[in-house]
């Protein structure tokens, strides 16, 4: 058998930049440092009311600073975009069935955003009493 | 209407070329006319050395697919008018070793199909020879869309998951994994993931979800390899939590 | 029989941890980062929001919910550095990324503890 000369087609590192959908698939990718820079905040939280009153206003200071205040905009967009992708994708990475029968993709994710009221209702609840 | 088109197309001689080429071809605007009627127009009119696949010229054989600026398409599905006034850029699929002009080489996929056991598998000792395997049209809708498939190589082409490590199973081979799955008249369900819970199964796919954006057949694969990763996950858990001889 | 893999467990972390930073962080994130330090929302109590911090429930359910979101971001990113960023180190950036994670869940066992 003759050996057939093939060309491999290298892959430029940016990949992504070249389709709509690959850049917003890095995007919701990236909403993952977001999601860390928002555990490890919460965290900084918690320790702070854990230290006494005046270090949890100290912390809420801190968290008003224009630099944090900038980063915690952008975490939130990056945040709600982690959201959105998450609802969307969740019919086609699970066959819902009730019943034996297929729930529509549409009901799946409008339980999903019934289920983030609720849950978002409540903790603001628990939070502001 | 203009009454002609440019096709940027990719060309790739083996035998010369130290790498790919672009070569522009003038071809007829005819509203009814697909990419794959310009190729042929070139083919037979123009430039007899320019090479491609096709054959069926109706969406059915999955051959003639190619990178359409950019996007991985059906040649024969894909028409001119929409590119108008062009140019229009005509590649080879993405992703796979180039032959010539613009054929690929598909070695990678036909080794790794039958990996995944795509046939039905029986843990009885039923064969045709004792009759048909009855089946409910309830039975046939739960795997029909993932039947489609025409193995045409647009998946692969979309995935950039595949593109950087080539070790992956891949999309099409997957959804026909979930095909069999889905199969009432099958029982090969265990053997399948015993595959596809391997590293180079279901593991490196990040749900782009651009397999099945391109798919030409509305099959599913980008949802069957998330479906496979939550069989595994349950399997393995079981696997964790269950005494050895119960599972 | 399936083999002991650690990929599926870790998978169902990282998916478990994505629902709870759907679902739960939008609010804890907007309460905290945004309203209440710019004054939208007035500042909660402090004494209060001891008590509901500290409150063995909450403990319980912050616990699980930062080291899922951690063992999430870890997973996600470790797969974006591969993918997107090509860094093929696949050892090194798995250590570095799941490394982070640990040490993140361990700092959290530390706050949420002293308030136990």
């Amino acid at each position: 058998m003759t050996e057939v000369r093939t060309y491999r087609r290298p892959m430029s590192i940016w990949w992504w930049t070249k389709k709509r959908s690959y850049f917003v698939f890095v995007m919701r990718e990236l909403s993952s440092i977001f999601v860390a820079w928002f555990v490890v905040f919460l965290l900084l939280l918690v320790r702070a009311v854990g230290r006494g009153g005046a270090a949890y206003d100290d912390f809420l200071d801190w968290a008003a600073s224009p630099g944090i205040v900038v980063l915690n905009f952008i975490a939130m967009g990056f945040l709600l975009l982690h959201t959105v992708t998450w609802f969307n994708l969740t019919p086609q990475a699970m066959a819902v069935r009730v019943h034996g029968r297929p729930v529509p993709p549409a009901v799946v994710i409008a339980s999903q955003y019934v289920g983030l009221v609720v849950v978002s209702a409540f903790v603001y609840w628990l939070v502001t009493r | 209407m203009p009454d002609s088109i440019r096709l940027e197309v990719t060309r790739y001689r083996p035998d010369t070329d130290s790498e790919p080429q672009r070569q522009e071809y003038d071809v007829p605007l005819r509203k009814e006319w697909t990419v794959l009627d310009g190729l042929n127009h070139v083919k037979n009119e123009v430039d007899t050395t320019l090479s491609f696949r096709w054959s069926c010229r109706m969406g059915i054989c999955g051959s003639c697919g190619m990178n359409v600026d950019g996007e991985p398409k059906l040649t024969c599905a894909t028409f001119l008018t929409d590119y108008a006034p062009g140019p229009v850029r005509v590649e080879p699929l993405a992703n796979f070793p180039v032959v010539r002009d613009l054929v690929v080489d598909l070695f990678d996929f036909m080794e790794r199909l039958p990996r995944v056991k795509p046939w039905i598998i029986r843990d009885d000792d039923v064969t045709e020879v004792d009759g048909e395997y009855l089946q409910t049209p309830e039975e046939l809708d739960a795997y029909k869309q993932f039947s489609m498939c025409i193995n045409c190589m647009l998946c692969y082409s979309a995935c950039p998951v595949y593109g950087l490590d080539p070790t992956f199973i891949g999309p099409a081979a997957i959804a026909l994994a979930e095909r069999y799955d889905l199969d009432s008249r099958d029982h090969g369900a265990r053997e399948r993931l015993d595959v596809l819970i391997e590293h180079e199964g279901v593991w490196g796919c990040t749900f782009v979800g651009e397999c099945t954006r391109v798919c030409p057949k509305h099959v599913d694969p980008a949802g069957a390899i998330q479906r496979y990763k939550l069989k595994a996950a349950k399997e393995s858990v079981k696997a964790f939590l269950l005494p050895r001889g119960t599972r | 029989m399936t083999k002991r893999r650690v990929e599926p467990l870790v998978w169902l972390m990282f998916s478990g941890g994505g629902v709870m930073a759907a679902v739960f962080l939008p609010i804890l994130a907007f309460l905290f980062a945004l309203a209440i330090p710019l004054g939208w929302v007035a500042r909660p109590d402090h004494v209060h929001l001891l008590a509901v911090v500290g409150h063995p429930v909450t403990l319980v359910v912050l616990l699980g919910m930062f080291v899922l979101m951690l063992v999430h971001s870890a997973h996600r990113f470790r797969y974006t550095l591969y993918d997107g960023l090509q860094v093929k180190r696949k050892t090194f950036t798995a250590v570095l990324c799941y490394g982070a994670a640990f040490i993140g869940s361990i700092a959290a066992v530390n706050v949420l503890a002293r308030l136990a």
